[in-house]
């Protein structure tokens, strides 16, 4: 039986349409060979290296972007890798936030006089794992992007050697982080073993046409319920966010925006297409799991962030509810009676790429406002931000305000459009849980705001907006902002993402 | 020739002021002056100019400027007047003038002045909304300069007022967006696309009743902190009493109008039929709002806080009116509520020219400035009637309709509402009698009357005040056609009839 097996034939790879992930190799071979060979580069290279290589993978993700709209989806590498509009938006999602978070870092190291190649080769290739993780369309291959976006990550917390918190983060990210994706693993052989494969197409077939082992529903579910749990804690969603503030506060803050852009576009991204591609035939069985851990999301996440005095850990708060609102458009394209089964993964995917640049903006500023030492700044911190900076003030408020979801904003657009799809789909309970949710969150950004605008500055030490991150955050105002006034442009190319390719 | 997009600038107008102001300069304090009030009175000229185009009699939406915004989720940029909007736009586009000029700030005028005008470009927009979305946009818009003139210029416990006010609104709102979207994506098998039309989805609309009313349900509790409503209304006094003087004038003047306004374009239009069936625990709330708030009105020994509670009941009134459903009721409940802007934003300024003069707004330090200041006391006496409601003065006019239509719908609420106005009348001359009468002690003597600018402003108040309360019938002329359809609408939706023995409104 065995000499009959047919010999290995390698699956036909279509390096075109993978060009995104081989230009951030590239990038990173460039920063980490590059880096360590030659001598230390002038100020602000290794930061413009990043940039540019994310803004050329950003540009071959457009070309392909283009190319769908005549291919239609298709799979590559032996269907192992989806081309579809969800990745390659994701994708440019995670291209566009790692040019952003780059400007930050390069202030951030400058400030420490720490420049070097490290932080943003490993920049690239968590990129690499997070674009992995958007697109694969196998459970393994998931499995392999999750592990390099993972590792990168531990190593990138803990990347300021000078400051104990950060290794800690480091450290606590890294046990947790192994434990979830030991959960996830486990799921994964769960799955496999009822189904009798990982290719998210053949499962969500197989599922169709009940053509499970007998009797091993039960491993199936488990093995659901256990890859969710993975996800969950990488999503950082309650009950499985207690790393998340640790981490975001102790890591440097680029790092912490980052994890907060990058970092949840991939994992949440990757949570979406698993369950809706492969397991849409057990809608009925993780629906109520997802609702519910949106709820608890939505109110712990935003509850927790209101009685919080360091900023950092504010906003991760804050991004933990954040976090819920994304798992509402899931939930809303889990209803199989729903009008409009594209509005829910629309909606949740607009909401990360208006997200991730909000956040990244944020922590720009917070980045500035922490100086020298990277020090996690209190709210004292930010007081009198107003009579020191008028400007960055003004910007913070502006992405403070979008994040509360006020109109005229990108924020807001987001909330709508996630709202919108949970009312399509009459999850009204979850709808109203939102924006319950979003009410008390206003309150910390209001915290925040008071702070800045309404308190007497404590020092009187100028406040120095370098080039870069002033660019970066200039652009995520103005992007949240002009988002906010004509949105039609994006809600056009979020319209179909709900086209997976599975086969 | 394309007609000029009036209703479009009365929005984008200030909004581009907002935006100059912030640009010039902080050290050209004068052209930011003159550009805030440039722009400001422009605005209160072209909310006049289309007052005196607007056609007296019609009903319909005039004005009307429709461009689409959104068109994935069916929004356009939809603004239209009609004679229930008409005087609350021509209230805001004049009130603004007279704020930026009549008002004092103390430090900070740039930021004060753009986030006065962002605040006036929001509250047009909100009244003159004929989409869902977009009146949402402006409804939530308004909160956050209102937030930072609370906050920024107000008294001792600005944050805590100014964060109370935020929180409070914002709450309603959320259930309130739900709503909007629920009521939207309900209505789009009805209506054939999705659409956020109010026009559309009032006409073609159909719910079911239990849908129709918890969509209403929505709407009107986003509504009832905005006007507000007992037991909503805790937000109000602080927020009242912190704001400084143009924040509260524009507070009690407008922003709580939009509660009102709201009922009538969204509550009553979209949802008829759950109009009705809520009408006896908003009739009960408003009559609880108006004795409650005269009853702690009276108790108050803060000036400012007095007035504040004394809108609490006025808005009573204003929802009761509204709420009865007859001709008579809701036409009194449009006019009162400018009246109740025209009044109160008026006894605000007073207020706040007192605290100018002697720094501190407790009644009992204040004493016998009518024999120091006796014009101010004047001018204080005949806002005071007509916030009582004396004959001849505005507040009259709407309060009588507001009784006399309510009387034949919701009889035994008429009853216990009509001891709220000898309440006003108690509270309000008990207060007038402690601070103006008696001998002025040594810190009341030195009490300035008031300077030809504030007496200019003060007069053009008392002239709206008596000119309504005298000849009301050219208001009443535009706002009954609306009223009259708003009506009709409701009885074609509903069961509802009003009573037969009502005649015609009168004038």
């Amino acid at each position: 039986m065995i000499a009959e097996t047919l010999p290995f034939v390698g699956p036909a790879i279509q390096w075109f349409d993978i060009s995104p992930l081989l230009a951030l190799l590239a990038g990173a071979l460039l920063l980490l060979l590059g880096g360590a060979l030659t001598p230390q580069w002038p100020r602000g290279w290794y930061a413009a290296v990043s940039c540019a290589t994310a803004g050329v993978a950003g540009f071959l993700t457009y070309i392909l972007w283009g190319d769908i709209a005549n291919g239609g989806p298709t799979t590559l590498v032996g269907g192992a890798v989806a081309l579809d509009r969800f990745a390659l938006f994701a994708t440019m999602t995670i291209c566009g936030s790692l040019m952003l978070v780059s400007l930050i870092t390069n202030d951030h190291l400058n400030r420490q006089g720490e420049d070097a190649p490290e932080v943003y080769g490993l920049y690239l290739i968590a990129a690499i794992g997070g674009i992995i993780m958007v697109s694969a369309n196998d459970l393994i291959v998931l499995f392999l992007g999750l592990e390099t976006l993972s590792l990168s990550l531990y190593v990138l917390a803990a990347s300021n050697r000078r400051r104990a918190e950060s290794e800690e983060a480091g450290l606590k990210y890294f046990i947790l982080g192994g434990f979830s994706s030991a959960f996830f693993l486990y799921g994964v052989a769960l799955v496999f073993g009822s189904v009798g494969s990982t290719n998210l197409g053949t499962i969500a077939e197989v599922l169709a046409n009940e053509q499970t082992i007998p009797g091993n529903d039960a491993l199936l579910l488990v093995g659901i319920a256990l890859l969710l749990v993975g996800f969950a804690f990488k999503v950082s969603l309650v009950p499985f966010q207690m790393w998340a503030p640790d981490v975001y506060q102790g890591a440097p803050t680029p790092v912490t925006a980052y994890l907060a852009s990058i970092g949840k576009v991939a994992a949440l991204a990757a949570l979406i297409r698993v369950f809706i591609v492969a397991f849409p035939s057990r809608m009925d069985d993780w629906r109520p799991a997802i609702m519910v851990l949106a709820v608890l999301t939505l109110l712990v996440g935003s509850v927790l962030a209101v009685v919080q005095t360091n900023v950092k850990r504010m906003l991760a708060y804050s991004s933990i509810s954040h976090a819920g609102f994304m798992l509402v458009g899931l939930e809303a394209a889990s209803h199989r009676n729903s009008l409009d089964p594209n509005t829910g993964v629309s909606a949740s995917l607009t909401y990360l790429l208006l997200y991730s640049v909000i956040v990244i903006g944020t922590f720009g500023v917070v980045s500035l406002v922490s100086g020298v030492g990277d020090s996690a700044p209190s709210l004292d911190d930010m007081r009198g931000l107003s009579q020191r900076r008028p400007l960055l003030a003004l910007g913070l408020t502006v992405l403070l305000l979008a994040q509360a979801g006020v109109p005229l904003t990108s924020g807001f657009v987001a909330k709508f459009g996630v709202i919108q799809s949970a009312v399509t789909s009459g999850s009204y309970v979850l709808a109203i849980a939102a924006m319950a949710s979003a009410v008390i969150a206003a309150f910390l950004y209001l915290r925040i705001m008071v702070s800045m605008w309404l308190s007497a500055p404590v020092t009187d030490s100028p406040l120095r907006i370098p080039l870069a991150s002033g660019v970066a955050i200039g652009f995520a105002v103005l992007f949240t902002l002009a988002l906010g006034l004509v949105p039609g442009w994006l809600l056009d190319a979020a319209r179909d993402l709900a086209q997976f390719a599975s086969r | 020739m394309i007609a000029f997009p009036i209703l479009t600038m009365l929005v984008v107008l200030p909004a581009l002021g907002a935006i100059v102001v912030s640009l010039i300069g902080r050290f050209h304090l004068e052209w930011v002056k003159l550009a805030a009030l440039i722009t400001s009175v422009t605005t209160g000229a072209m909310s006049v100019w289309m007052l005196v185009k607007f056609p007296s009699g019609a009903a319909g939406f005039e004005f009307v400027s429709k461009h689409s915004w959104i068109s994935q989720w069916g929004i356009s940029w939809h603004l239209g007047v009609d004679g229930i909007s008409l005087f609350l736009v021509v209230l805001t586009g004049v009130l603004f003038p007279i704020v930026i000029v009549g008002v004092k700030v103390l430090h900070d005028e740039k930021p004060y002045l753009a986030w006065l005008l962002l605040l006036e470009a929001g509250l047009m927009g909100s009244f003159l909304s004929l989409d869902l979305f977009l009146f949402f946009v402006f409804f939530e818009i308004v909160l956050v300069p209102m937030y930072f003139l609370i906050g920024g210029w107000g008294y001792d416990r600005r944050v805590y007022a100014a964060t109370k006010f935020f929180l409070y609104t914002m709450a309603g709102s959320a259930f309130m967006l739900v709503g909007i979207i629920a009521t939207a994506v309900l209505a789009r098998d009805d209506v054939g696309s999705l659409t956020f039309n109010v026009i559309e989805i009032a006409e073609k609309a159909n719910f079911s009743i239990a849908t129709g009313r918890w969509l209403f349900v929505a709407f009107a509790l986003g509504f009832a902190i905005k006007i507000p409503l007992f037991p909503l209304h805790t937000w109000l006094p602080d927020a009242h009493t912190e704001a400084p003087t143009a924040g509260s004038i524009i507070l009690a003047a407008v922003l709580l109008k939009m509660g009102t306004y709201g009922l009538l374009r969204f509550g009553i239009y979209l949802f008829p039929e759950a109009s009705v069936w809520a009408r006896p625990v908003i009739f009960t709330l408003a009559v609880i709002g108006i004795l409650y708030g005269a009853i702690v009105a009276a108790m108050q020994t803060d000036l400012k806080r007095l007035v504040a509670y004394s809108s609490v009941a006025h808005m009573g009134f204003i929802v009761l009116g509204i709420f009865a459903l007859t001709r008579q009721s809701m036409s009194g409940g449009v006019i009162q509520m400018v009246n109740h802007g025209v009044s109160t934003g008026a006894l605000f300024l007073l207020v706040g020219m007192i605290y100018e003069r002697r720094h501190t707004r407790q009644i009992d330090e204040l004493r016998g400035i009518q024999h120091v200041a006796p014009i101010f006391a004047g001018f204080f006496m005949v806002v005071m009637l007509s916030s009582i409601g004396l004959p001849g003065l505005n507040g009259f006019v709407g309060e009588f309709l507001i009784l006399i239509g309510s009387f034949q719908t919701a009889r035994w609420w008429v009853v216990v509402a009509t001891s709220g106005v000898v309440l006003a009348a108690l509270y309000l001359l008990w207060a007038y009698q402690r601070v103006f009468h008696g001998e002025p002690d040594e810190a009341n003597q030195s009490f300035r009357d008031v300077t030809l600018r504030e007496g200019a402003l003060l007069s053009a108040f008392v002239a709206v005040i008596v000119f309504t309360g005298v000849y009301p019938k050219p208001i009443l002329d535009r706002v009954d056609p609306s009223v009259k359809v708003l009506l009709e609408h409701v009885e074609q939706n509903t069961t509802y009839r009003q009573p037969h023995s009502v005649g015609e409104a009168s004038g």
